[in-house]
């Protein structure tokens, strides 16, 4: 028994460590290059790429829920946007930031059940649902706020993101720290809950986890829920960032959202992915950018990498899964 | 023997990759023999007959025809030197004419015009010799029954000269009285001087039209001889290499209170209502053609689908908003008769789907404690005698019978008391389906109730304390198991008519 549990466990390291290596791999590549290493590794590039990582890392951790329990949310973007923009347009009702940030919050979440009470109700498929409710949600953005910025007077809220923080014993900015802390709940409820198990059943053989008395259209409802939520609070913090409600804010950011987690090695069939792995992508994916433009390399050459790391990650992930 | 067989084959093996599915077998056909091949899925009967017909090569051993070496390159070289094998799905052309079929691929189709209304005579000759007038030389092979098809392609055998034929379960589509003409067919070939290996499923119709047998198990020939000095119960103890005392083991069990009770059950799938009773400690086998609305009543207690009207009690209170999870909670349990697309989640690890229908014991906090989820799949690995490496092994991985077991092993570790089993025993080796039988027993000791689906009839009989049978969605009849026969019960499955006639002796396992 103690072998086999070692086993695995090394097993599950190698998991792990293949998006791990690709994330050292792309560190070390820029960190090498004679342009770029004096300033790659310093400390203040290293929290720039993590603050820039919050909202993609955010929405990430409710997308990894969703592609776990064998679902997509397309719609993750826009209803970033549709947060960021109410966050805006609250604070100039005369709210508090606090309220202000709570609307952005329930906001997503709505969205969030929308989507799954579409899904589970109607019987359609997830990426027809969330494909629709991309549209719908960037349009009640833009609608919101005119079809135009939203200026908004300066809040706390807007100190949530800055990259060093107001009060410096907290070394790096609250948008971080929210970001850990909340990683590490959710890779708690994942693995050890009886609700990330059903979510893991649910994707991993839907029927299965029926016969098991598992009421599937329940937990779907709940997992599009608390990643509506996630987008949410994402939108908070991209209001936070940009200090105005942009109903054009984040487009196309969805799929880097999914790439990050299928990048993490979740599987788009199901059952398959993991908090961690989710992370290593999101930040693979900020170091990158942020060393493609520190070298001065356009571009359209960044989402050429990108798009190569997509393939090779998942192609590396096949080739993993038939060892075993 | 003084005589050159027919047919022989000498140390005979055959492997793929490293399954060695023929071990040394020997064979012999004599001539206006008819020699029953018989063994269970996976013995290696079909291995052999395509070794025969040319399709494969064997690894070693030799192959003589009339005392000739026989090495066929291939099917047609195979059935040029005189072996023609009738498969089950039949090879005939549907589009093309009784004749045209008859004559396809064969020499003398070269002839030209002056030819033809001989070959046309030398059909209707064979089609009057095999007592089949009735068929048309010019009709369209698509249009004939399956029974009229198999004539046609034992015509073709004929003319093309074959010494040897093949029949690869020639009755499993037949009606009785189509099995009875095909017999007096193959009496007729048999006079002609024709051996004839006849392979089937089917024991009692071996022991009628067979002269001899041989049983293969394992990819070894473990009997052979005449089948006038063997019984029955002989050969089904040599295909399984068990005593048939042994492949249904008893264990004492006495019906008690009733524990569940369906009153006009209809699910949304289910075409009529069904009301039954079970009580503890109770076996109730549940016989039925496929369609009969067996698995749908299963699946409609159990929640899976939807319950239109009826009522289902469990211990003496009413079933209200019937679901999977409600009836998990009720002391149900439901064994899918799909393992690999419903029973199992395969990509997950054998303790998550061991345990996932009944998590409760191991949240702590609100929190899984892995280790004793784990630690709880070994032993369930260990008293259903598992074979696998570890708790974490994918579920994938296991063979069809080991698999069987994980998700037998659910039921028990959510403590149910009623189990609802959908064709347990269905693609799983004979160890596998012998252990469950026996699980099977001892939940009924241990005063468990069980409803055991199944298409086969004699492990209904061997294990049920009771047999109901299904038709149309509708309940024919329920009885204790040994006022039933094998035939009583096909027969209700078939007619849907109760048969309170003839009670005939019990034979176990007849179709084994």
């Amino acid at each position: 028994m103690k072998i086999t549990a070692g086993y695995s466990r090394l097993k599950k390291l190698t998991n792990l460590l293949g998006p791990f290596i690709g994330l050292i791999l792309v560190i070390s590549i820029f960190s090498l290059m004679p342009e770029v290493s004096g300033r790659f590794l310093r400390l203040a590039n290293l929290t720039s790429v993590a603050t820039q990582s919050v909202i993609v890392a955010l929405s990430a951790l409710g997308m990894t829920l969703i592609i776990i329990s064998g679902g997509i949310d397309l719609s993750a973007a826009s209803n970033l946007a549709l947060s960021c923009v109410l966050v805006a347009y609250s604070i100039n009702l005369g709210l508090s930031p606090l309220l202000a940030a709570l609307i952005g919050l329930v906001a997503g979440g709505l969205i969030g059940l929308a989507n799954g009470l579409l899904i589970t109700r109607l019987r359609l498929v997830p990426f027809i649902v969330t494909l629709g409710m991309m549209g719908i949600a960037r349009g009640i953005a833009k609608w919101v706020a005119r079809n135009q910025k939203i200026d908004a007077p300066l809040t706390w809220l807007n100190d949530l993101m800055v990259r060093t923080p107001h009060p410096s014993w907290l070394l790096l900015s609250p948008g971080i720290w929210l970001m850990i802390f909340l990683s590490i709940i959710m890779a708690v409820v994942l693995k050890k809950t009886v609700f990330g198990r059903r979510v893991v059943a649910i994707g991993s053989n839907e029927l299965t986890a029926r016969l098991c008395g598992i009421r599937t259209d329940r937990i779907k409802i709940i997992v599009y829920t608390i990643s509506g939520l996630f987008c949410g609070l994402a939108g908070v913090m991209e209001f936070s960032r940009l200090t105005v409600g942009d109903p054009t804010v984040a487009m196309g950011l969805e799929l880097d959202i999914i790439a990050a987690v299928v990048i993490g090695g979740g599987s788009l069939s199901g059952g398959e992915g993991s908090i961690s792995g989710t992370l290593i992508g999101v930040f693979i994916m900020a170091f990158l950018r942020n060393g493609c433009t520190m070298m001065g390399w356009p571009n359209y050459f960044q989402e050429i990498i990108i798009g190569a790391i997509i393939i090779i990650a998942v192609a590396l992930d096949r080739l993993r899964h038939r060892q075993d | 023997m003084s005589e050159t067989p027919l047919l022989s084959l000498k140390k005979i093996c055959k492997s793929f990759g490293p399954n060695l599915i023929l071990d040394r077998v020997d064979f012999e056909l004599r001539s206006g023999e008819v020699r029953a091949l018989i063994g269970e899925n996976g013995a290696g009967k079909s291995t052999l007959i395509k070794i025969l017909s040319g399709a494969y090569h064997p690894d070693s051993g030799q192959m003589f025809i009339s005392g000739f070496p026989y090495r066929p390159t291939g099917p047609l070289d195979g059935r040029r030197q005189g072996i023609a094998v009738i498969y089950q799905e039949l090879n005939l052309a549907p589009h093309l004419t009784v004749e045209e079929n008859i004559y396809l691929g064969q020499e003398e189709s070269r002839f030209g015009f002056m030819e033809k209304k001989k070959k046309r005579l030398k059909v209707r000759e064979l089609l009057e010799f095999l007592h089949h007038p009735e068929i048309q030389p010019g009709s369209l092979v698509k249009n004939l029954p399956v029974g009229a098809r198999q004539v046609v392609e034992i015509i073709r055998a004929l003319i093309s000269q074959a010494k040897i034929l093949v029949m690869d379960e020639p009755t499993s589509s037949l009606s009785q009285e189509d099995t009875k003409r095909l017999f007096e067919v193959i009496h007729k070939v048999k006079a002609e001087g024709v051996g004839v290996i006849y392979v089937s499923h089917f024991l009692e119709e071996v022991k009628e039209i067979a002269d001899s047998f041989t049983v293969l198990r394992d990819g070894q020939v473990v009997g052979s001889g005449e089948m006038a000095g063997v019984s029955l119960e002989e050969l089904i103890e040599m295909m399984i290499g068990k005593k048939l005392s042994e492949l249904y083991p008893h264990f004492p069990h006495r019906p008690g209170e009733v524990v569940m009770s369906c009153q006009q059950v209809q699910g949304k799938k289910m075409t009529g209502a069904i009301s039954l009773e079970l009580r503890e400690g109770e076996i109730l086998g549940v016989a039925g053609l496929i369609g009969s609305g067996r698995t749908e009543f299963l699946r409609t207690i159990f929640g899976l689908d939807r319950l239109k009207e009826g009522l289902v009690i469990i211990s003496g209170s009413l079933v209200s908003r019937l679901q999977p999870g409600t009836a998990i909670n009720r002391g149900l349990g439901f064994l899918s008769e799909d393992r690999q697309t419903e029973g199992l989640a395969a990509r997950m690890s054998l303790a998550d789907n061991l345990t996932l229908g009944y998590l409760k014991p191991y949240v702590k906090n609100g929190l899984l404690n892995n280790q004793r989820q784990k630690q709880a799949a070994s032993d369930w690995i260990n008293r259903l005698k598992i074979k696998a490496q570890s708790p974490e092994q994918k579920i994938w991985t296991l063979s069809g019978g080991n698999q069987q077991k994980v998700a037998l092993a659910r039921l028990l570790h959510q403590q149910a008391k009623v189990f609802l089993l959908d064709e347990p025993t269905r693609g799983i080796d004979v160890q596998s389906k012998t252990q469950i039988y026996e699980l099977i027993g001892r939940l009924a000791a241990d005063n468990r109730a069980v409803i055991f689906v199944s298409s086969y009839f004699p492990e209904l009989l061997g294990i049920g304390d009771r047999i109901a049978v299904f038709h149309r969605g509708q309940l024919v009849e329920i009885k204790p198991a040994a006022d039933w026969t094998e035939a009583s019960l096909m027969r209700a499955a078939i007619t849907g008519k109760e048969n309170n006639s003839e009670k005939n002796k019990k034979v176990i396992g007849a179709n084994l």
